[in-house]
């Protein structure tokens, strides 16, 4: 193995975990707040098909990334709704909007496949490499959410919520506003992961092209133990998987592409059985159950 | 002693049972609400919504053809829905039936593939079990996994989705690889041993009794057995379940290989009656589709029937979208979603407070 290969491999995985970075910081601030939600590959399908859509008809790829945002926050504000306000089940509603996204995704971008366009445009740091500006935003928006969750008021009436919602309410706390709060600004970091898949990354539109990535992005928060800075390393670590096989078959590598694009799900399961059940301490108290206010 | 104290934890779900029973006619107003909703949103997309209805009326119900293929439809849906409500009893939620549905096609494909000699009285039966086998095989994991408390099965069954039709291209795309279709990859064709009968004329197949008989099976299991009680006690309080003496972990494991095993046999029932050989394409979601079906229904079996059937028609319709105005057939998932949307947003009984 030569040295541009592995300098490949990192500047590679530094891309493709992006959108993995994002997507799992999205959710990881919805789960501090008590929902679950596994919508977000939805999400992240609604996020590359806009994001790929707006900067094709705008011609402007931050005005994409920034219209990906505002629909997907959009999105699970209705997700919100139908969890936060109805206190339908969170996992079936969550599952209802990967359905919603996989629809609407479709509709989206069906008149874009095929459609080239001038994606984020790479910025060259020497010693470094060549990245887009939603690459070098990505670190400093994990220390932005772990300064917002561990370091303000707001994140500690948050994370209130999410570990006893009844408590954060007799304390003075309103748990439905936080919950909505919390969807609002994962539903932005999820739709910027999708859009940066395929304004940033890819530069194409596919149907259901983010291929399971928001399922890997909640085992991401799991292995993150509901921690900003962690999920930075669990994204790298798997934007690596995904980028070594992604290498490897550019290189002509005498295995499967199939049997390689198998990688990051059998890692993720991995990660869960090794690492899943232990951090279940770490998780908030009141995760996935609904408040249904002191009557 | 035991037998009611068993009988005291399954309250909840006896409520809940009651509450889906209710829910079927309401479905129908849900159907109506939703199909609107969407119409709109074909309406802004520039299609048009009536004639796609109008479509698929005429479609479905307008001649003997189209009401078979709608039977077609229903068939693996009833089997990934009892998949679903099967381990949703235990308080399990298997969103794996996609994955499941491709390793029993899979494996069934390698019993048709492999004993092309046999006989049909036996390949098929040797299929059916292996299909069953591989569909298991896939639920079993997640379920050991749980049981153990290990990784939460909800989030494993999604990740083995997407490696089940990794699978069945590396086979297709490898080993498997068939001659004579060098620019599709496909498998062999089987032989005519390995085909599940047809209802002559039409696409209909053995496969709907199969599902038929799955569903009779699993509605007499649930309230009939020891087992069903026993099921909906751990559903009702696991804790208290396993204090009385029921083996909690035995139950998710056996449940949820068994739960595999019926979509297992529906993607056996596909590849051997509808393709005649191992695709990539094998399924439109049908697992996912009857986690859908399974919800809405309640897991009644009766209610499964009604929802099958409405789901089957809601999937014509993405297919008359996709044929006549150039809508891509995932498309259809928003109609779906929209339903669920509103079951989900209305405040029933089920949801009362704490």
């Amino acid at each position: 193995m030569s040295t541009p290969f592995a300098a490949a491999v990192l500047s590679s995985s530094v891309l493709s975990g992006t959108s993995l970075l994002y997507a799992t910081l999205g959710e990881l601030v919805g789960e501090r707040a008590g929902i679950v939600n596994l919508g977000l590959e939805g999400i992240m399908l609604i996020g590359a098909a806009m994001g790929f859509a707006v900067t094709a008809y705008a011609g402007n790829p931050y005005v994409g990334v920034a219209a990906a945002g505002f629909a997907c926050l959009a999105a699970n504000l209705i997700f919100g709704f139908i969890v936060i306000e109805r206190r339908a089940n969170q996992l079936a509603a969550g599952l209802t909007l990967m359905f919603f996204g996989f629809g609407a995704s479709a509709l989206i971008g069906r008149p874009f496949i095929g459609t080239v366009i001038s994606g984020l445009p790479r910025m060259r740091v020497p010693g470094l490499g060549a990245f887009d500006a939603l690459v070098w935003l990505a670190v400093p928006t994990s220390l932005l959410l772990w300064w917002l969750l561990f370091r303000t008021r707001w994140g500690l009436a948050l994370r209130a919520v999410g570990e006893d919602p009844a408590a954060a309410f007799a304390a003075g706390q309103k748990p439905d506003l936080l919950q909505f709060q919390a969807l609002a600004v994962a539903g932005l970091l999820g739709g910027i992961g999708g859009a940066h898949l395929s304004v940033g990354l890819t530069q194409t539109w596919d149907e259901g092209m983010t291929a399971g990535r928001g399922f890997i992005a909640i085992a991401l928060v799991i292995f993150a133990k509901w921690n900003p800075l962690w999920a930075v390393a669990g994204a790298l670590v798997f934007g690596g998987a995904e980028a070594l096989q992604l290498q490897l078959q550019a290189r002509g590598a005498d295995v499967s592409p199939f049997l390689m694009t198998m990688v990051p799900y059998v890692l993720t399961l991995l990660v869960l059985l090794f690492w899943g059940w232990n951090r279940r301490s770490a998780a908030p108290a009141a995760l996935g159950r609904n408040f249904f206010g002191v009557e | 002693m035991q037998r009611e104290l068993v009988l005291a934890l399954c309250g909840p779900a006896a409520v809940a049972a009651s509450a889906a029973r209710r829910r079927v006619p309401r479905a129908i107003l849900v159907a109506l609400v939703a199909l609107a909703v969407f119409a709109v949103v074909l309406l802004v997309d520039g299609k048009d919504p009536l004639r796609a209805y109008r479509d698929t009326l005429i479609y479905v119900f307008g001649n003997t053809y189209g009401f078979s293929e709608l039977l077609v439809r229903i068939t693996p849906l009833l089997m990934t829905s009892i998949a679903v409500a099967l381990p949703s009893r235990l308080g399990l939620i298997n969103v794996g039936g996609e994955g499941q549905l491709y390793m029993g096609a899979w494996l069934a494909t390698a019993g048709a593939l492999g004993f092309p000699d046999l006989p049909s009285w036996l390949l098929l039966p040797l299929m059916t079990a292996l299909g069953f086998t591989g569909g298991a095989l896939w639920a079993l994991l997640p379920g050991l996994m749980r049981a153990a408390k290990l990784v939460n099965e909800t989030i494993s069954t999604l990740l083995l989705n997407y490696i089940a039709p990794l699978i069945v291209s590396f086979f297709i795309f490898g080993p498997w690889r068939s001659a004579e279709s060098a620019s599709y990859p496909q498998s062999p064709a089987f032989v005519d041993a390995a085909r599940l009968p047809n209802l002559t004329g039409t696409r209909i197949h053995l496969g709907l009794m199969f599902g038929l008989i799955c569903l009779v099976l699993y509605g007499l299991a649930l309230n009939r057995t020891r087992w069903g009680l026993a099921m909906r006690a751990i559903g009702g309080n696991a804790e208290a379940s396993l204090r009385l003496g029921i083996p909690v972990s035995s139950y998710i494991v056996a449940v949820m290989a068994m739960a595999g095993g019926i979509a297992g046999i529906a993607g056996m029932a596909e590849v051997s009656a509808i393709q005649g050989r191992l695709v990539a394409e094998l399924s439109p979601g049908y697992g996912f589709m009857g986690f859908l079906v399974a919800w809405l229904a309640g897991g009644n079996a009766l209610g499964i029937l009604v929802m099958a059937f409405l789901f089957a028609v809601v999937s014509s319709v993405g297919d008359i979208l996709q044929i006549t105005q150039g809508v891509p057939y995932a498309v259809v998932n928003l109609l779906m979603a929209v339903v669920l949307f509103i079951v989900l947003g209305q405040r029933g009984p089920m949801r009362s407070g704490r």
